[in-house]
């Protein structure tokens, strides 16, 4: 079972938080195909939050797949989001740690790195993009 | 859509003032309305007229479809916790469930005792006793117990501690989930309206500025920045509900209504940005003469 947390200064709508932290549990791992996600209740109560804004944020997950809900038990995953789990990217991991550590040498500072990260992520996604795009296009 | 709360053209008036005017308002069930408007704005006097503790001078109110004036039969569907939670401070909470079992026909004692129990309320302590966040989750208590329709809550939070307050809110949300009722809570407090609500009427100067759904009204509103304007109109924008002026640059808050003229910067808003817009529109009749100071 995951908890939930708010940031109350963020401008980010509350179920939008709370999708991205669903989806945050998937990513890494926490969360896996047949957890039950926290009662409405137990949200709308601990986070003092209307249980509305859960519903929407637990059928906003429904409509993309990742969960299911059983009326009456509860929502459940359906399945995970992403590449293998955290404990298998072990070798990536490595290889990315190794990488940072010569960013680190050539001077550059974490938010460079986080800078150089998401402009060739951007690039490289692009490029996929046009690459797989079927020849008789346009 | 169910309507648990419907106004039209209500109005209400001590002496010659108007306390409440024009208020045409439609709550639908299933929601928790946040009501919102600085002091003396109308609201507990709306709160009052929705529950029959006032009679309206003009318009009608209705509940569930029935007028609420003098009319008991519409009691047991309401459920009210007034400004600073009266209750009888002589009375132990245990009396007062007890109490509320004898004077009303629905009555969910069980419940009352489940919650309090929980809550570590001391059952034999005369409630002038408890602390003020005691007090309230009592009062809460006792109104939840009626098992009502639709629960009005007049500042529940306004005097209360901070932890008090968050308690106080949890305990809310977790028992509207479990019993769908419909909420009317007018409050000072945005950033809790702003947690807990879906519905929205603001209040000013005894008229309602403002009403709907958050999500809506969010939506429907921008922050636009931009070169000096003077009132010529704006592609895009409905209408400027507040601006504010440098000798170069204004900053509005606008309603939109399509695709905003990109001379203009628009951002995104929060509730409060709109709650906080609507609440400055208020007209202002002192002016600076009236304080005998240079305009």
């Amino acid at each position: 079972m995951i908890e939930f947390v708010l940031d109350a200064r963020s401008k980010v709508n509350t179920y939008v938080q709370l999708i991205q932290q669903v989806k945050q549990a998937l990513r890494v791992g926490l969360l896996v195909p047949g957890d039950q996600l926290p009662k409405v209740r137990d949200v709308a109560q601990s986070l003092a939050i209307n249980p509305n804004t859960v519903l929407k944020a637990y059928r906003e997950l429904e409509i993309e797949g990742l969960v299911e809900g059983r009326p009456g038990v509860g929502t459940f995953v359906r399945r995970t989001l992403g590449g293998p789990p955290v404990a298998d990217q072990a070798e990536l991991r490595a290889d990315l740690v190794a990488w940072l550590g010569r960013a680190r040498a050539a001077g550059l500072s974490p938010e460079d790195v986080i800078a150089l990260v998401e402009t060739t992520l951007r690039a490289t996604l692009a490029a996929e993009a046009v690459r797989t795009q079927p020849a008789s296009a346009g | 859509m169910d309507v648990a709360l419907e106004t039209e053209q209500l109005g209400k008036r001590y002496g010659k003032r108007w306390a409440l005017q024009d208020c045409s308002l439609r709550l639908p069930t299933g929601r928790i309305v946040g009501l919102v408007g600085p002091n003396g704005a109308g609201k507990s006097t709306l709160l009052h007229l929705a529950v029959g503790l006032l009679r309206p001078d003009a318009g009608e109110v209705r509940l569930f479809g029935r007028s609420p004036y003098d009319n008991p039969a519409v009691l047991p569907d309401i459920g009210f916790v007034a400004q600073d939670t009266p209750l009888y401070r002589d009375f132990t909470a245990a009396e007062l469930v007890q109490l509320g079992g004898r004077m009303n026909r629905r009555w969910d004692a069980a419940l009352a005792r489940e919650r309090l129990a929980q809550l570590g309320i001391p059952p034999k302590l005369p409630v002038g006793r408890l602390s003020g966040g005691q007090r309230a989750q009592v009062a809460l208590a006792l109104a939840l117990a009626k098992r009502p329709r639709l629960l009005l809550l007049d500042e529940p939070v306004a005097s209360l501690d901070p932890l008090a307050r968050r308690e106080f809110l949890q305990s809310l949300m977790g028992s509207v989930t479990d019993s769908g009722t419909t909420v009317l809570l007018s409050s000072h407090l945005l950033a809790d309206l702003e947690r807990t609500c879906d519905h929205l009427v603001v209040l000013h100067s005894s008229r309602v500025r403002l009403a709907g759904a958050v999500d809506d009204l969010v939506d429907a509103h921008r922050q636009l920045v931009g070169p000096r304007h003077i009132g010529e109109p704006i592609a895009g924008v409905g209408t400027v509900v507040r601006a504010r002026h440098t000798d170069r640059q204004s900053t509005l808050l606008a309603r939109i209504d399509g695709v905003v003229d990109p001379e203009w910067t628009v951002h995104d808003v929060t509730l409060e940005d709109v709650i906080l817009g609507y609440l400055a529109d208020g007209e202002t009749t002192v002016t600076r003469t009236d304080w005998e100071v240079p305009a």
